[in-house]
């Protein structure tokens, strides 16, 4: 049966929060009987944006990782929730308000933080992928509000057969966030790497001046594990990696330099390389 | 359950369908475009055809506008200060602090009116000063070049005139280089979009963040255009000393001057050019004047300083080697200045060296030919192909008011709008060139001190010299202000060295304090009589995407279509609040002007008048436009595509839409407006100016590096070592949208929640934080001899050691101790920053130079006198 995922892509989100704002905008003051009640309006996070920032002053970056409920085909909420949390027929994960009044252990249950506590109403709420849109016909943009009001695109729903999905995984390399708690979300990202994992960056100059075209090999376990050419800044990015100890060599049209960079959680910024 | 009716409206972040049930507003959400909806355009550029998507773009507080509407921080209701009595003791030194009671609209319109009248019967209508916020809630009709004037003009005022606050160094320097007075000093942009997809290979975003600022009021729509040019391979260089938004999702290298130093970079880029021979000879011979002399300068033969790139490192911090590399590749490659929001705009024009940048500016794009094909100023936010012969005005043309001299209503508007025979403008006989002005930032000052004299009226763009005209403070004849009718409270946050106004409200000789707002906030509670506003959807109105027009015409070419909103009367007004246009009636009912002002219509009446009156008509009836709620304009493609600045670089006479040069600026329609119709390295203007006894050291006639006043320079920065950065902000619309209980109170990059306050944030590098024992997250004090504000800190690499960043705009206003005297800690940064005009005869603000220091905040209420 086609089931709704979600496609985040870290590389496209810039935190401008519309789908925060939006998520509000929908929830707050407004109860959906049979999906959720009313969202207050301060504390709770639906949509939980993340930020990273990597590198060091001059050469660093952010990232955003926007999270809302994963929707995992594994939920621990769901365990927890003694038949107060229903997964879909469609994917879809929900928490019935009334079954799950005054259960606060469901909002300790998941792993990714995305269940929050609703003091007047006493029951545990989270998003709902706007299941209550998502089921009315008439609702022509025929999609959850966060995805209707994000400007890059990042954010994309899809109601496809899981096999189908499978293969837009393989294609596009989708992976899911902190897979290792194997909770199968319905969540998952583009360029997740950008937010979890590390570079190391560097500008190559010859006699004071930035050297395009230089070419430069990272090396890992003895192993050449990437190759780039310096952009006109004299610039070099290897990003995606894993901790560990790695070597650097430039050629710069024929001088040549070799430096071990070690990566322990940090993105490292080399400065400039003389050469 | 019943479903919800979906009505339209719109805002200053874009048009909304707002889906509405049992009085009350459920969500409001883009419009998407259906079949019935005219056609997108298309653009062929590089192999490629680019469209873009069939719906609109919402901004952040767009996006939580509803949280704006039902917020407990809404007036509801009249309201008196307690101890302010007209007929007795006025307790004027208890302004800011003493509460207020509920009054009916009866009481309140007495008092008002008994005020005006006494104040009119004894000083005239002179002496009641009122100004607007920058930025009314969106729609045509109720706009305060509109509804406000209209009113305004019949009962008699004294308007504080606002400085071109977003242009600043494009006004008061640009404007001198290169003329374009009626967009303020800023560049056309006319189908540059097709340009730069055919032929852009780098664009250099100069103190330019088009994700956050989106040019003005255009929500995101520019950023689909943004990813086709990087999908196209264009390289996009940032120089912010904020590692900004655009460069954080588009940047391939990003470059950080030092506070007040942008124009210490562009000199470094121009000396490279020229010791390198790789500008356009041939261009700079026929296009630009004085360029001989400057270049002298620029390679030190007259001045002994030659600007190399070395010299540029020791001003910016940026290294030397980075600095020639990109003047290389800007030499080699197609490349696109995007030196602000709308060409030029925002950001560091807003600054102590403002005019020096801005000149810097045009300096470049002249030395690389602007103008033609790969070559121009353009900051992707416009230069859409639209249908520029369909009229329909933009809010500063004037609406129901026709004013020709505080709006472009003279433009064609007031033509169309008034027969002369059943219906009528309301023009002004006080803010006129002869009449009375005070200038919005020295309000505070005028009314302290009882006079004032300063140069140049803002948003004065008939002419280069316009902004030359000497005034002063009473006029010759005219009242001193005994009254302030304040709309909106935002000056605490917005505008600069901000206690001042705090202080202002407590002078003996203001008599009568009004504010005329939809929130509580700000300097609203400064006030002696509060009348509760309503917002745009709790009345009628009509409008369009984007289009302000006045002095950005044209400017809905930010959007990928041309959207034209009827704004539907969604809910009821709250409370007892009413629409301006409700208030002003009520009024003038008792000011004995009521049948002139309203001439027997609502403001559905003025909406229907307003239709009428562009060219919606050719398309639908007003009928039909109501029942449907908005229109796509279509695109016209039989339109001749006319490239800005095309005919400047081919010396041919101007052939895009743009308002200006007016004939008499041209001699034989071709060139500039300039004296000599070139870019004038030597401003021909300023040397008048100059020999007439106006010598000017922070505006030199030449284009010349002068430090900034504030800066790392200043001996200031002895004292307070640390730059603050204040752009416009990220998710509000300056205050819209920020406080008042909204849903962006709980965005993380916007405030902060610790032990119930929301605090605002400041941005500062590891290591200064490091040296100051200060971590992510902790309450800081950032001060000067101006000044304290509690903030909390965010600790990282966005800005370069030496450089902090918080935004402008705090809506919230929250001093600890006695107003104006002591910290706030509601984040209005502003406080902090320089009440300095840009230079002695250029009457700007500087808000985005201020030297400051930081230190963790141990509780105090830091009093000053």
């Amino acid at each position: 049966m086609k089931q709704w995922y979600m496609v985040i892509d870290v590389a496209k989100c810039h935190d401008c929060n519309n789908c925060f704002m939006a998520c509000k905008d929908e929830h707050v003051d407004n109860k959906w009987p049979g999906y959720t009640d009313a969202q207050p309006r301060h504390g709770h996070r639906w949509m939980n944006i993340e930020r990273r920032e990597r590198g060091q002053y001059s050469r660093n970056d952010v990232a955003y990782l926007p999270m809302p409920c994963q929707h995992c085909e594994n939920a621990p909420c769901i365990k927890a929730g003694n038949g107060a949390v229903v997964r879909r027929e469609d994917g879809v994960v929900i928490i019935d308000m009334e079954k799950a009044k005054g259960n606060k252990e469901l909002e300790k249950s998941c792993p990714y933080g995305a269940i929050y506590w609703n003091d007047e109403v006493a029951t545990p709420q989270k998003c709902t992928m706007c299941a209550h849109l998502l089921d009315d016909e008439s609702w022509a943009p025929g999609m959850p509000r966060c995805e209707h009001v994000c400007p890059t695109g990042a954010i994309t729903t899809y109601k496809l057969e899981p096999t189908a999905l499978e293969k837009k995984i393989k294609e596009e390399g989708l992976t899911v966030y902190k897979a290792e708690l194997n909770t199968d979300p319905h969540v998952l990202y583009k360029n997740l790497f950008k937010f979890t994992k590390n570079f190391i960056t560097a500008g190559v100059l010859v006699d004071g001046d930035c050297f395009e075209n230089a070419t430069v090999n990272l090396k890992s376990k003895g192993e050449v594990v990437a190759t780039q050419k310096t952009n006109f800044f004299g610039e070099f990015k290897f990003d995606g990696l894993e901790n560990g100890e790695y070597v650097v060599e430039v050629d710069a049209g024929g001088k040549k330099t070799s430096n071990n960079v070690m990566i322990t959680n940090q993105s490292q910024n080399m400065g400039f390389i003389n050469l | 359950m019943g479903k919800a009716i979906r009505m339209t409206n719109s805002s200053t972040g874009g048009p909304v369908f707002v889906y509405v049930k049992d009085g009350k507003i459920v969500r409001m959400t883009p419009m998407d475009f259906d079949e019935t909806d005219a056609k997108s355009w298309e653009i062929k550029a590089r192999g490629r055809t680019f469209t873009p998507p069939r719906k609109t773009t919402i901004a952040p507080f767009t996006a939580g506008q509803k949280s704006m509407i039902y917020s407990d921080k809404r007036v509801l209701y009249p309201m008196k200060r307690v101890d302010f009595d007209p007929d007795g003791e006025r307790n004027i030194q208890n302004r800011g602090i003493s509460g207020y009671e509920r009054i009916s609209w009866e009481e309140a319109t007495d008092l008002l009116v008994k005020e005006v009248d006494r104040i009119r019967n004894t000083y005239g209508p002179s002496a009641i000063l009122s100004t607007p916020s920058s930025h009314h809630l969106w729609g045509n009709v109720g706009y305060r070049h509109s509804t406000y004037f209209r009113f305004m003009n019949m009962m008699g005022f004294t308007y504080a005139d606002h400085n071109p606050d977003s242009w600043e160094g494009w006004h008061w320097g640009g404007m001198h280089m290169w003329g374009f007075s009626w967009r303020l000093g800023n560049p056309e942009q006319y189908d540059l979009l097709e340009d730069g997809l055919k032929h852009a290979e780098m664009i250099v975003f100069w103190s330019s963040d088009p994700e956050v600022n989106s040019g003005i009021y255009a929500a995101f729509e520019s950023t689909v255009r943004r990813q086709w040019l990087k999908d196209l391979g264009v390289k996009m260089v940032f120089i912010d000393p904020f590692y900004n938004h655009t460069a954080g999702l588009f940047g391939d290298k990003w470059l950080s001057p030092k506070i007040g130093t942008d124009h210490a970079l562009s000199f470094a880029i121009a000396y490279t050019w020229l010791t390198e021979g790789t500008y356009d000879k041939e261009y700079v011979a026929t296009h630009a004047h004085g360029f001989e002399e400057w270049a002298d300068y620029v390679l030190g033969k007259t001045d002994g300083l030659p600007k190399t790139c070395e010299w540029a490192e020791g001003e910016t911090g940026i290294p030397a080697c980075e600095i020639r590399a990109l003047a290389r590749e800007w030499a080699k490659k197609n490349t696109y200045l995007a030196a602000g929001g709308l060409g030029g705009w925002g950001g560091a024009c807003r600054a102590s060296h403002g005019i020096e940048f801005a000149r810097g500016m045009i300096a470049l794009a002249t030395m690389q030919g602007m103008g033609k094909p790969g070559s121009n100023i353009w900051s992707t936010t416009q230069g859409v192909p639209l249908d520029y012969d369909f009229y329909f005005p933009g809010y500063a043309e004037g609406g129901i008011s026709g004013d020709c001299e505080n709006s472009a209503a003279g433009f064609k508007f007031a033509w169309r709008m008034f027969d002369g025979k059943t219906t009528f403008p309301s023009p002004s006989n006080i803010n006129t060139s002869a009449g009375q002005h005070i200038p919005r930032l020295k309000i505070p000052e005028c009314i302290m001190n009882g006079n004032f004299q300063w140069s140049g009226k803002g948003f004065a763009g008939g002419d280069i010299a316009h902004q030359m005209h000497q005034y002063q403070y009473p006029a010759p004849g005219y009242s001193p202000i005994r009254m302030f009718w304040k709309y909106g409270g935002p000056h605490m946050g917005t505008m600069t060295a901000t206690n001042r106004y705090a202080k202002m409200y407590n002078t003996e000789t203001l008599d009568f304090v009004v504010s005329q707002s939809i929130w509580f906030e700000g300097e609203v509670p400064f006030a002696d009589l509060i009348l509760p506003a309503c917002t745009n959807f709790e009345r009628w109105d009509i409008s369009e995407f984007a289009n302000c027009s006045g002095y950005i015409p044209d400017n809905y070419q930010l959007c990928n279509h041309r959207v034209i909103s009827l704004q539907m009367k969604c809910i009821e007004p709250l409370g007892e609040s009413k629409s301006d246009y409700d208030i002003y009636a009520l009024i003038s009912k008792k000011l004995g002007i009521y049948e002139m002002f309203t001439e027997g219509k609502d403001e559905l009446a003025w909406v229907e008048q307003y239709y009428n009156a562009t060219d919606m008509p050719k398309y639908m009836t007003f009928d039909e436009f109501k029942k449907k709620g908005y229109f796509v304009v279509p695109d016209n493609p039989n339109r001749k595509k006319t490239v800005a600045l095309r005919w400047f670089a081919e010396n041919r006479e101007k052939d895009t839409p743009d308002w200006g040069p007016r004939l008499n600026n041209q001699v034989g329609r071709k060139g500039l407006q300039t004296t000599t119709g070139k870019v004038e390295f030597i401003a021909t203007s300023i040397k008048r100016f100059e020999e007439q006894g106006f010598v000017d050291e922070y505006r030199p006639a030449m284009h010349t590096y002068v430090p900034a006043w504030e800066s790392h320079h200043s001996p200031l920065a002895k004292k307070y070592p640390l730059g603050m950065l204040s752009p416009h902000p990220r998710f509000s619309m300056h205050t819209m949208g920020d406080g008042k209980d909204s849903f962006m109170n709980d965005i993380k990059d916007h405030r902060v929640l610790i032990d119930g306050h929301y605090y605002w944030i400041m941005r500062m590098n590891s290591k200064d934080a490091a040296a100051r024992g200060i971590k992510d997250g902790d309450l800081i004090r950032a001060y000067n001899d101006r000044g304290s504000v509690i903030l909390c800190v965010q600790v990282g690499e966005r800005v370069q050691p030496g450089t902090v960043h918080s935004y402008e705009s705090s809506a919230e206003y929250n001093p600890i101790g006695k107003p104006g005297k002591s910290a706030d800690r509601g984040g209005c940064v502003n406080i902090l920053t320089p009440d300095r005009y840009m230079s002695k005869y250029a009457c700007g603000m500087a808000p985005n130079t201020a030297q400051l220091e930081v230190e963790k905040w141990n509780g105090e209420i830091y009093e000053i006198y």
